[in-house]
């Protein structure tokens, strides 16, 4: 039997003396999409972090397709380039545009030749819709556009696993639309997904199975449709019930 | 006669100070950029105690008077066996004292830069040299640039202090001129040159910044 696509085990994590992750295990299948939900200052977002390595875990486990993430910098090296993540904002570099942006990692990290790098760079761009916006640097986009352009360059790479932290939730009403489109589409095309969001629709619709975080640890998971319609555990309950009042 | 004498003489004499001045502004500002860039790196990447060592020095240079700083480069130095002629003992104690400004200039212009634009480069699998050279310092250049032009167009009017040590730049002249023609009005011309070296300055930084501004960056206030 093959290895889950990643796994998580007994993860520890924090920032100081406070520890945000107290224990979590997790496990991703390939294909699988999984949304994790949970109340701000549960782990979420850290637990994310955690899996390339850009938050170190104090202790605990984690496996890529059976390699034990650690600070091997060639092993680590390989596995962020098989992984893409997506931040809330300030991913794009603003600097550069956003062909440049997304050309980038292919060029440092794949190490293809500048011309390969930039046709790759700009079929991303092309399946997202962002062709006609190629030459434009970032903080000439919309928010969404921006956001939809992020998405496009941790795609570039072709990952294996894709991260997303609340892509949605620094935007706009109005952009949001554009980017969980955006998220639709590439759910659809059966890549591997863990995305921390609120956005309890698109859990709804698009992901296999939902993840509720609270306090650092996994309060409940399972089927998304279970989780959200009939949780199993009160806080999940109490936490879903807050969140669509809000909405 | 007198008008004669002013042309002549005064002016000629003064101006003979500016390429001084413009010299000690920009070795003293070369000198503080390469402290600053040291002083700043090792803030930012050092393990203790350098980082602090960094600090201190700092707080040294800005906490001291620049002519305090001059005077015992230029009098007090030669009691510990180091002798220095004028004109040296101006540019190092004017440098010294700009690397610690600079540093900061540097250190929070890197600082500025979101977290996230560091992990995004992580995460992506760039090295951390890479993100270094490829992310942050092309940023932080653009954000610290401004703030380095004002130091620049500082260091211009700070070298009027080196007089003092008697390095023969614009205010010296200005001032023996005064004392020879005992009409303080020149103090005028001597302010009128200051002007003319300092206004292009900032306005040839204003044309650098418009040109290598990032499309739809921040604007820096100068």
């Amino acid at each position: 039997m093959d290895p889950p696509l990643l796994e998580l085990r007994g993860l520890r994590a924090g920032y100081g003396r406070v520890e945000v992750l107290r224990g979590v295990d997790l496990s991703v299948d390939k294909g699988e999409k999984i949304v994790v939900i949970g109340p701000s200052g549960s782990g979420k977002s850290t637990l994310l972090k955690c899996i390339p390595r850009l938050v170190k875990p104090t202790s605990g486990e984690i496996f890529f397709k059976g390699t034990r993430v650690d600070d091997d910098p060639t092993v680590l090296r390989d596995i962020r380039s098989k992984i893409g993540f997506v931040f809330q904002q300030y991913t794009l570099f603003p600097h550069m545009t956003l062909l440049r942006n997304v050309a980038l990692p292919l060029e440092l990290v794949k190490n293809a030749p500048r011309s390969d790098a930039e046709r790759l760079a700009m079929e991303a761009l092309s399946r997202l819709g962002l062709r006609p916006f190629a030459s434009r640097y970032p903080l000439e986009l919309s928010g969404g556009q921006q956001q939809r352009g992020a998405i496009a360059r941790a795609l570039a790479i072709d990952p294996a696993l894709l991260l997303l932290d609340e892509p949605t939730s620094a935007l706009d009403p109005e952009l949001r639309a554009e980017v969980l489109e955006t998220l639709y589409s590439i759910a659809r095309e059966g890549r591997s997904m863990l995305i921390v969001t609120h956005e309890i629709d698109f859990a709804e619709a698009a992901a296999d199975r939902v993840v509720f975080m609270d306090q650092g640890v996994v309060v409940e998971e399972g089927d998304a449709r279970q989780v959200l319609e009939r949780p199993r555990n009160e806080r999940t309950e109490k936490f879903l019930r807050r969140l669509r009042t809000r909405l | 006669m007198e008008a004669e004498k002013i042309l002549l003489e005064v002016i000629p004499y003064i101006l003979r100070g500016v390429p001084v001045t413009l010299q000690l502004t920009v070795l003293s500002f070369i000198i503080g950029l390469s402290i600053g860039s040291v002083l700043a790196a090792v803030r930012i990447f050092g393990t203790q105690p350098l980082p602090l060592i960094a600090a201190s020095y700092i707080e040294f240079f800005r906490g001291t008077p620049l002519l305090v700083q001059i005077f015992f480069i230029y009098f007090g130095l030669p009691a510990l066996g180091i002798k220095l002629d004028a004109f040296t003992a101006a540019v190092l104690s004017i440098g010294l004292n700009s690397g610690a400004y600079q540093a900061e200039i540097l250190r929070s212009a890197v600082k500025g830069i979101p977290e996230e634009q560091f992990l995004s480069a992580e995460s992506l699998g760039l090295k951390t040299g890479q993100i270094y050279r490829h992310v942050i310092f092309p940023q932080a250049i653009r954000i610290a640039t401004p703030a380095l032009v004002n130091e620049l167009v500082a260091l211009v009017k700070y070298t009027s202090l080196a007089s003092i040590i008697g390095v023969a730049e614009l205010f010296r002249n200005t001032e023996y001129m005064v004392s020879y023609t005992f009409r303080p009005e020149i103090y005028l011309l001597a302010a009128a040159i200051y002007l003319a070296i300092c206004v292009p300055a900032s306005q040839v930084a204003k044309v650098l910044e418009t040109k290598y501004a990032i499309p739809g960056f921040r604007r820096a206030v100068v």
